[in-house]
């Protein structure tokens, strides 16, 4: 791996937050070496949120596997720095089902602060905060099979922001709920997240989230993913979902990422 | 007044529960016709066949040396659950056969295990099962006899073994189907390996090493029994095998249901144990 465990205090030309200099990723497939991720070079900077943007199959989940270390670069270097000598940690909140189901609500919210040894006092104070904020305290005792599919992708949100990560990885996760709970759910995680103001690396197909959570979208092409434009959205926070969309200028901004990235959808679905 | 009201209710209501009343007649009648009818079916079919079984051992059209009356297989069984013969001979069975059971089981899980979670381990432990796999547990019996000798040990290991490959290949399998992405949030939240171990692949598995134990008591029932007959003086097996010697055909039989039933039982154990361990199962809520 070529990610340093933490930045070298003396690079002071190093900037907090994330840096991704020509990351590179080629799969070995039956047919063939396949380039999923090519030549990606970005930035994000400490404490924003970061939405990328892309076709399906563009490789943005292949970028965050990689950022999270699920996944080893073929090249390129990955660097995150908060700026202190201590590692960095993360959290990923997964698309689809990610929850253990043999464990109950408030088990699956635990995890990381589990593994980490954490005490119990901090596991009790973190994680009844954290269901607390996404609604779940009744639903503590509850398991995984006898909640919606809204509220498991809540407890995954709640397990990630429980284990205080320095950084978030979020892949898609709201991409498999109806338009209604998908609002409620962009909305809790603002205010979650306006709380701590961590940096979040957030991936999804949908333009209107990317726009609405995001300060940076950044656009990817069609296979191999590469990075195509990286557009500010200058809203300011705290942001509501709803008011947001009402602006003339939150229509602008979607309608030049869509300009953008109608060629590489219709590129790819030819 | 107002404390005699509630606990009537609820002498009521505890009442109602275990004692359902009569439904109105109409009702009752179509209860019988739908469900009843394949329930008093499935009760009354066995009951049938062993009246039909006693009449024609009366009439004679049964050969009583073989298929001894019901009646007279009731007796034998009251007989030597009289003396304590009966709960000795079951009791020594059961003993040896729980022991080798737990020594079968145990390692069964872990080997399972730590074969689903290393490629390496798997691709070593794969081909040495599936070639032991095949053979038949009794034909090993007579080398365990030789290394173990006549007591105890022989009908242990021959148990132990019988339930390792079940449990063993059940449980690998259960844990190589845990999805990947469950193992991504082990990584993701640095689980150790122990850690992985606890929280992930025993939880996971859990479901099919107790399917793999219910194969493997079925299977541990049959090799106690021949161990038994072919190297006991104790035991179900050793009362089979010496009513044949003696011709008690009837005792022979005691053992037979004996043996069913305490199968039977181990079964609705382990299930028993499978809804506690796994509340989380869908088909157990």
């Amino acid at each position: 791996m070529q990610r340093p465990a933490t930045t070298p205090l003396s690079d002071t030309a190093q900037a907090t937050g994330i840096t991704v200099t020509n990351l590179t990723k080629t799969f070995n497939t039956d047919s063939g070496l396949v380039t999923a991720v090519d030549n990606v070079s970005l930035h994000v900077p400490e404490g924003s949120f970061f939405t990328i943007v892309g076709p399906s199959g563009c490789g943005k989940t292949t970028i965050l596997r990689m950022l999270a270390g699920l996944e080893t670069p073929t090249s390129g270097t990955i660097n995150v720095s908060t700026g202190s000598d201590k590692p960095v940690t993360n959290s990923m909140v997964f698309q689809g089902d990610s929850l253990f189901p043999w464990m109950n609500v408030w088990d699956n919210a635990a995890y990381g602060l589990k593994m980490r040894n954490a005490a119990k006092a901090t596991i009790r104070e973190q994680v009844g905060h954290y269901l607390n904020k996404t609604g779940l305290t009744k639903f503590a005792k509850a398991y995984p099979h006898q909640l919606s599919g809204g509220m498991r992708q809540r407890v995954s949100i709640a397990r990630a922001f429980a284990n205080d990560p320095d950084v978030f990885y979020m892949d898609e996760p709201f991409s498999a709920l109806d338009e209604q709970n998908k609002t409620i759910l962009q909305e809790e995680l603002l205010r979650t997240w306006e709380e701590s103001r961590k940096t979040v690396v957030f991936i999804t197909h949908s333009v209107d989230e990317a726009v609405i959570l995001g300060d940076e979208v950044m656009i990817m092409t069609a296979r191999p993913g590469r990075v195509k434009k990286v557009i500010e959205v200058p809203f300011e926070r705290p942001r509501s979902v709803l008011e947001l969309r009402r602006q003339p200028e939150y229509g602008e901004i979607v309608y030049d990422i869509w300009a953008s990235l109608k060629d590489e959808v219709v590129g790819a679905a030819l | 007044m107002s404390l005699k009201t509630p606990l009537a209710d609820a002498a009521r209501s505890a009442a109602a529960k275990t004692t359902p009343a009569p439904p109105p007649q109409p009702v009752r009648r179509s209860l019988v016709k739908r469900i009843g009818a394949e329930r008093f079916a499935a009760v009354l079919a066995p009951l049938g066949l062993l009246v039909l079984w006693e009449i024609a051992t009366k009439a004679g059209l049964l050969n009583v040396q073989f298929f001894p009356a019901p009646t007279t297989i009731a007796k034998e069984f009251a007989r030597l659950i009289g003396s304590g013969q009966l709960l000795d001979t079951t009791m020594v069975s059961m003993g040896r056969l729980s022991i080798g059971f737990i020594i079968g089981a145990v390692p069964a899980v872990i080997v399972g295990i730590i074969m689903g979670l290393s490629r390496w381990v798997r691709t070593i432990a794969e081909p040495l099962i599936a070639a032991t796999y095949p053979i038949p547990k009794t034909a090993i019996f007579p080398l365990l006899l030789i290394i173990f000798g006549l007591g105890e040990s022989s009908k242990v290991a021959v148990v132990a073994i019988g339930v390792f490959f079940p449990v063993v290949v059940n449980t690998a399998a259960g844990v190589m189907g845990i999805n990947q992405i469950h193992h991504d949030v082990g990584k993701n939240f640095k689980a150790s390996r122990l850690q992985v171990f606890r929280t992930i692949a025993v939880p996971a598995a859990t479901p099919l090493i107790i399917a793999g134990m219910k194969l493997g008591v079925g299977m541990a029932l049959m090799l106690i029994v021949v161990a038994e007959m072919l190297g006991g003086t104790s035991g179900l097996g050793f009362m089979i095998w010496n009513s044949w010697s003696t011709f008690r055909v009837e005792t022979m039989y005691v053992a037979l249901i004996l043996i069913s039933v305490l199968g039977v039982a181990m079964t609705l154990l382990l299930t028993e144990v499978e809804r506690l361990l796994t509340p989380w199962n869908r088909k157990n809520s």
